[in-house]
């Protein structure tokens, strides 16, 4: 079977093929780890990649590539959770801003406003410093900023579409607001939705491995990349693969969520321009 | 443009209002008795009483959120519960290293994605171009935490070019003490920066080259290009005087947001470097969870942004009149 022609952009493939690798291995993360996550091996320790330690191992000889995939997992969870509550909180407020316009759209857009106003990862420390670590509390840190995104760009969309034919008509047949937001607009504006998630999913990682680098994201023994990164960089002056391994893992996610963003732009708006790269965090 | 200005100024009100307000929230997200769960569990009834008292947790929320805003109006953030200390104090003696390592940040951002984005677009689709955009997306991707170290790494640790940790003397001060035959003392400040500044800068940096370009790539193709051509005038010229300055208008606009967006990467670029700043000073509140800090930080960072905002809003709507008067 052949993609259509639009979907076929090097971005879109490449993105996707980094993303499927990195959720296969986290889920099927138990087949897959050569080493339990604790199980230590002193006698190598820090040792380069080699056959039975495919990515080398840490200060306690503790099997790498085993750990970076188990670490996979909790990334990508708090990730999904992040990007599907902050999706849905963003997408409902920008749908009724852009649709009820006046007072509704003031309010809410104002709200949008202070929360963006607010560096994420300062909003983020501060959250987990008063909710204490822990995935749910981690995945809401995230959330608290994450949703303006989605407001803003829904609801500049939804402007757009209410003012269309259709949407006109299923007004003048007397379709009340709900049928016309869910069945009219929401499933038009998904092209935009759909690319702010992928790009949503990096940043997410992003800001869960900074906190946890900072020591405020879910506690060890969970071999959080961000962790092992902020571990590695205690070694870092005579053994400096332990922490380059662990930031190259988030790079490279978070390269595949903004490459597939990315081509799916591409792919999903032909009109893009690439204008909406400045807005990325 | 006075009207402008006024109404941009009177939208600040509520909007630092519901930055107050959030900031207060914090306080409510504690789970149980907020002095308890900030003192730790090996504190004293007495200690833990006091703490109630200070913070005024024996008041129902709206006069506590009433008290702290008629508090923030005459410039009283509350008292550190750890240091000391006015939290205001404590917050204004390390904001000049933090605004200073943005400013550096975002002088080198833009000098890096200003030259790569017109560069790229001017030679649309060579190896140039590609190049460029490869970076980019890979400085979107990077976390500025592991990039820092990697710059590191390399520049102090392997090569000892340059100091891994610390801050010189203040850059104003080190510039005077360069005027006055100590240009020593502003190298130091220079070696000291270089390092974080780069790391902070690189996310930056990516953005603005893609919009750059995005931006010029446009421009290039209007009317007035063709025409500046047609008149007989050199490629150079066309690209700097006439489709340059017309390309650099929506870039504007983004510059004030990455400026927040470098405020918060301060944060992480302090820790690793140890840059005594308002980052540095963020982690060391919340592993000690002293509140009444995290609050009047989480603010001040709040309020800079806004206010570099509307300088930059104003900036615009002087360049552009279609702002002001749309």
């Amino acid at each position: 079977m052949m993609l259509p022609k639009r979907f076929r952009n090097i971005s879109l493939i490449l993105g996707t093929l980094i993303v499927l690798t990195i959720v296969i291995c986290a889920v099927f993360a138990p087949y897959l780890s050569t080493h339990g996550i604790e199980q230590m091996d002193m006698r190598n320790r820090f040792s380069g990649p080699t056959l039975t330690h495919w990515l080398g191992t840490d200060n306690f000889g503790r099997d790498l590539w085993s750990r970076l995939i188990f670490g996979a997992r909790v990334s990508l969870t708090i990730a999904c959770i992040s990007v599907a509550v902050s999706c849905s909180i963003g997408t409902a407020v920008g749908l009724a801003a852009g649709y009820f316009g006046g007072w509704t759209d003031l309010i809410l857009m104002r709200i949008t406003d202070i929360f963006l106003g607010f560096p994420a990862i300062v909003l983020a420390l501060a959250i987990v410093a008063v909710l204490g670590p822990g995935m749910v509390n981690v995945a809401l840190a995230i959330i608290v900023v994450a949703w303006t995104e989605y407001a803003r760009v829904v609801r500049a969309t939804t402007l757009m579409l209410r003012e269309q034919n259709y949407v006109q008509a299923a007004k003048a047949i007397g379709a009340n607001p709900a049928r016309i937001l869910f069945k009219e607009i929401l499933p038009n504006a998904m092209g935009p939705i759909i690319v702010l998630a992928s790009l949503g999913f990096g940043t997410a990682i992003i800001s869960e491995s900074a906190l946890s680098f900072l020591g405020f994201g879910l506690p060890p023994p969970t071999p959080t990349w961000g962790w092992t990164l902020s571990y590695g960089t205690r070694f870092m002056r005579d053994e400096p693969w332990l922490a380059i391994v662990a930031g190259a893992s988030i790079m490279v996610t978070v390269l595949g969520f903004n490459l597939l963003g990315d081509g799916l732009r591409d792919a999903l708006d032909p009109r893009h321009l690439s204008r909406s790269a400045g807005k990325k965090k | 443009m006075i009207a402008y200005i006024a109404r941009r100024l009177l939208l600040l009100i509520p909007m630092a209002l519901g930055m107050v307000v959030v900031t207060f929230g914090l306080l409510l997200l504690i789970p149980g008795d907020p002095a308890s769960v900030l003192l730790g569990q090996e504190a004293s009834p007495d200690a833990i009483n006091n703490l109630r008292n200070t913070l005024g947790l024996n008041d129902p929320w709206y006069i506590r959120l009433g008290v702290y805003f008629m508090h923030l109006l005459q410039g009283d953030m509350g008292r550190s519960i750890f240091q000391n200390q006015a939290v205001s104090e404590i917050i204004v003696g390390r904001l000049g290293a933090t605004i200073e390592l943005a400013i550096v940040a975002l002088i080198f951002a833009c000098l890096i994605g200003i030259t790569l984005g017109v560069i790229a677009a001017t030679r649309q689709g060579s190896l140039i171009d590609t190049i460029s955009m490869v970076f980019a997306q890979l400085g979107v991707s990077m976390p500025v935490y592991w990039l820092g170290l990697l710059l590191m790494l390399l520049f102090a640790v392997t090569l000892g070019w340059l100091p891994a940790i610390g801050r010189g003397t203040p850059l104003l001060q080190a510039t005077a003490a360069a005027l006055t035959g100590q240009p020593h003392v502003l190298l130091d400040s220079f070696a000291h920066i270089l390092l974080p500044a780069l790391a902070l800068a690189a996310n930056s940096a990516a953005i603005i080259s893609r919009l750059v370009r995005a931006s010029m790539l446009e421009v290039l193709r209007e009317d007035f290009v063709r025409t500046a051509y047609a008149k007989g005038l050199r490629r150079q010229r066309v690209i700097i005087r006439h489709a340059f300055r017309n390309a650099l208008l929506p870039v504007l606009s983004v510059i004030g947001l990455r400026f927040g967006a470098l405020l918060g990467g301060a944060v992480l670029t302090e820790t690793i470097f140890a840059w005594p700043g308002l980052g540095q000073l963020t982690i060391t509140a919340i592993s000690q969870r002293d509140l009444p800090l995290i609050q009047g930080i989480v603010l001040t960072f709040a309020i800079i942004f806004a206010l570099v905002n509307l300088v930059v809003d104003l900036l615009y709507a002087a360049v552009d009149p279609r702002i002001r008067l749309g």
